[in-house]
């Protein structure tokens, strides 16, 4: 800078060429500052409909097609996380080797108010299986990560222990095959890097990943919980 | 008695719906309780509010550090900070050279709308180059970062061979917002190179190849920022433009000769006497000519890449997908097993597949136009500044291709008779 000015004041013909060069930089960096401020405004403002109905909404002309859930909050509203919708998933093991972590950020989470609490479960014994013991043979499992937990005759209870779980899907394929699908693949957020462009989502063959709202992160029903049944 | 249960569960399961209830949740009589669902939650907001902070604060430090302070050191104390905090703790993700995807994709519609802190991170870079030069580059962005502290023994790229590799960043550029735009995939984070090293995992492929440039990098100095970073690209602009910039000597140069062979980017531009008046005549003609041929590269690089719609569309999933529904050979219909499965169960009629590919087929024959047309601008543009020569009367730093990493202060003798001074007034 100091040495333009310099050539700035010695008005030869290079002094005019400088002075000519840095009036179109100022004017197209006054531009360019200008555009992208403009993109940062339209950012924030396409931002602050994230809750449909709401007071930032007004008379928003796209209102009657927002998809948006209706809870999500104005502060976490266009911040989004990857899911996979259950109702898609066709349960192919790509979950299991295609996330950038290891093991992969998805697990199989169960929806325990789906829950039959058979004896027999799918999720839990190979279909097929003889002989109804825990041993590594007869279980969905590959990794052992279903807990079993006698209840009361004749019901058993079934945790899943994140820390194994691969989110392989067998259990996910068994137990929605032949019993209530209480089972579904999730993308747990405490493990997940929420990648730009998650990794398992481009190699899903249903299409079953999308981005949600932050602020409800998952994609199942959560249904009535922690209820005591007498 | 097992057998006839797994059989009556499979008349169950053939009667019932798919995900009913085919077993009632049962009456508990001992008062069990139905443990809960967890549902870990998201990342805090404020988070992604810090990120954002960090890199202004980061930004802003660097230029400080260079236009002001003038240290390397400090600069390279940012350097370690930056792999650390944007590379191994938020594990390269977002950065401001994935997000050029996400502007293009909410820019091109499909409903994506553009989360804050993507927009934060592509703007703020920029808005610093406007003002400051690529001082992003030179520390604070994780990619560049990583790259910049093994280099240890730089060799000199030979300058036909440099432009022509510079060429890259441009289709790289180019390919990813075509990409992004159309929702096909954002390639430049897929083959992001040291992204599976901050992660420690990820595809191996992408990790040798982060490995290979990173070895590379001991002696072609940060050949990913200068041979194929698309955001690169766009702060070489902004950098040309800024209003503050890198003076290698803080007084008179005299010329030693020193910092050229300090610059392991090859940026430094040398001093090149005044033309005769035969030799600019000539030099006139060429650059006319230069200046017919840029319309006719806009035009044939457009046509030409227009053409190429069926084989970029194939990078769209829909398209795979009806391509292998519609005439799939064995091969191909065993590899797309699954996504086949998963069509046959979604509902979805062929028509309809058939419709969204030929969307997309369209969007990337108008994507192709402008690709192959941005594409030959730059081709004739860079061929018009190569026949453009500036008289220059000290050694200066190229405004677009300087990363301001701060080394070629250290090599300059007015410099140190500088901090010399400056020490000895403060003593």
């Amino acid at each position: 800078m100091p040495r333009a000015m310099d050539t700035r004041d010695n008005r030869t013909g290079s002094g005019r060429i400088q002075h000519r060069r840095e009036f179109l930089r100022t004017a197209a960096r006054g531009l360019l500052l200008g555009a992208l401020a403009a993109l940062g405004g339209w950012a924030v403002l396409r931002r602050r409909c994230a809750s449909p109905g709401g007071a930032a909404c007004g008379t928003c002309p796209d209102l009657e097609r927002c998809t948006l859930p209706p809870a999500v909050s104005t502060t976490s509203g266009r911040r989004m996380v990857w899911q996979l919708d259950p109702s898609k998933c066709i349960q192919c093991g790509r979950c299991a080797v295609n996330c950038v972590l290891s093991p992969s950020a998805v697990k199989c989470v169960h929806r325990f108010e789906m829950c039959g609490y058979c004896r027999l479960c799918f999720g839990f014994f190979q279909p097929g299986t003889s002989v109804l013991t825990s041993a590594a043979e007869n279980q969905t499992c590959p990794t052992g990560a279903i807990r079993r937990r006698f209840v009361e005759s004749p019901f058993y209870e079934y945790t899943i222990d994140e820390s194994l779980c691969i989110g392989c899907g067998r259990c996910v394929k068994t137990c929605g095959a032949f019993g209530n699908g209480s089972l579904a693949l999730q993308v747990r957020h405490d493990r997940c890097v929420n990648c730009n462009e998650c990794a398992i989502a481009r190699k899903c063959p249903a299409g079953a990943y999308t981005r949600v709202p932050a602020g409800q992160p998952y994609l199942f029903k959560p249904g009535q919980t922690g209820t005591q049944q007498t | 008695m097992k057998r006839a249960l797994v059989a009556v569960l499979l008349v169950l399961s053939a009667l019932s719906a798919y995900g009913a209830n085919r077993f009632p949740m049962p009456q508990f009589e001992k008062g069990y309780f139905i443990p809960e669902s967890t549902a870990p939650a998201a990342r805090v907001a404020w988070l992604e509010v810090l990120d954002a902070g960090v890199l202004f604060a980061a930004l802003s430090l660097a230029a400080w550090l260079v236009l002001k302070k003038r240290s390397r050191r400090g600069l390279v104390a940012l350097t370690v900070f930056s792999v650390a905090y944007f590379g191994f703790w938020r594990a390269g993700c977002i950065c401001p050279v994935g997000s050029i995807q996400n502007v293009a994709l909410s820019l091109c519609g499909g409903g994506y709308v553009l989360p804050l802190t993507a927009a934060v991170f592509f703007i703020l870079p920029l808005v610093f180059a406007l003002l400051f030069g690529r001082v992003f580059c030179a520390a604070v962005c994780p990619l560049g970062a990583v790259q910049d502290l093994v280099v240890l023994f730089p060799v000199r790229v030979p300058r036909p061979l440099a432009s022509l590799l510079g060429l890259i960043p441009f289709v790289y550029l180019g390919l990813g917002v075509l990409f992004a735009a159309t929702g096909a995939a954002y390639v430049v984070c897929r083959l992001d190179p040291f992204v599976p090293l901050f992660r420690f995992g990820g595809d191996l492929p992408i990790l040798l190849a982060g490995i290979g440039f990173l070895l590379l990098g001991i002696f072609v100095a940060r050949p990913y920022c200068r041979f194929l970073c698309p955001y690169g690209v766009l702060l070489n602009w902004a950098a040309r433009l800024s209003m503050w910039r890198v003076t290698i000597t803080p007084d008179e140069c005299v010329k030693c000769r020193l910092c050229e062979r300090a610059c392991p980017f090859d940026a430094i531009r040398v001093p090149n006497a005044s033309q005769s008046g035969e030799k600019r005549r000539a030099d006139t003609r060429r650059l006319a000519l230069l200046l017919c041929l840029v319309p006719l590269l806009v035009l044939a690089g457009g046509w030409s890449t227009s053409r190429l719609d069926r084989v970029f569309a194939r990078m769209h999933p829909a398209v795979r997908l009806l391509d292998a529904v519609r005439n799939g050979d064995e091969a191909s219909r065993n590899s797309m097993a699954y996504e086949l499965e998963a069509f046959g169960g979604s509902g979805v009629t062929k028509e309809d597949l058939a419709a969204t590919a030929d969307a997309v087929a369209g969007r990337y024959r108008t994507g192709g136009w402008l690709l192959g047309g941005f594409l030959g601008a730059v081709f004739g543009i860079s061929l018009i500044g190569a026949a453009i020569r500036r008289t220059r009367e000290t050694y200066e730093p190229d405004r677009g291709q300087c990363l301001a990493c701060a080394r070629c202060f250290m090599s300059c003798p007015v410099e140190h008779q500088r901090r010399r001074e400056a020490a000895g007034r403060r003593l």
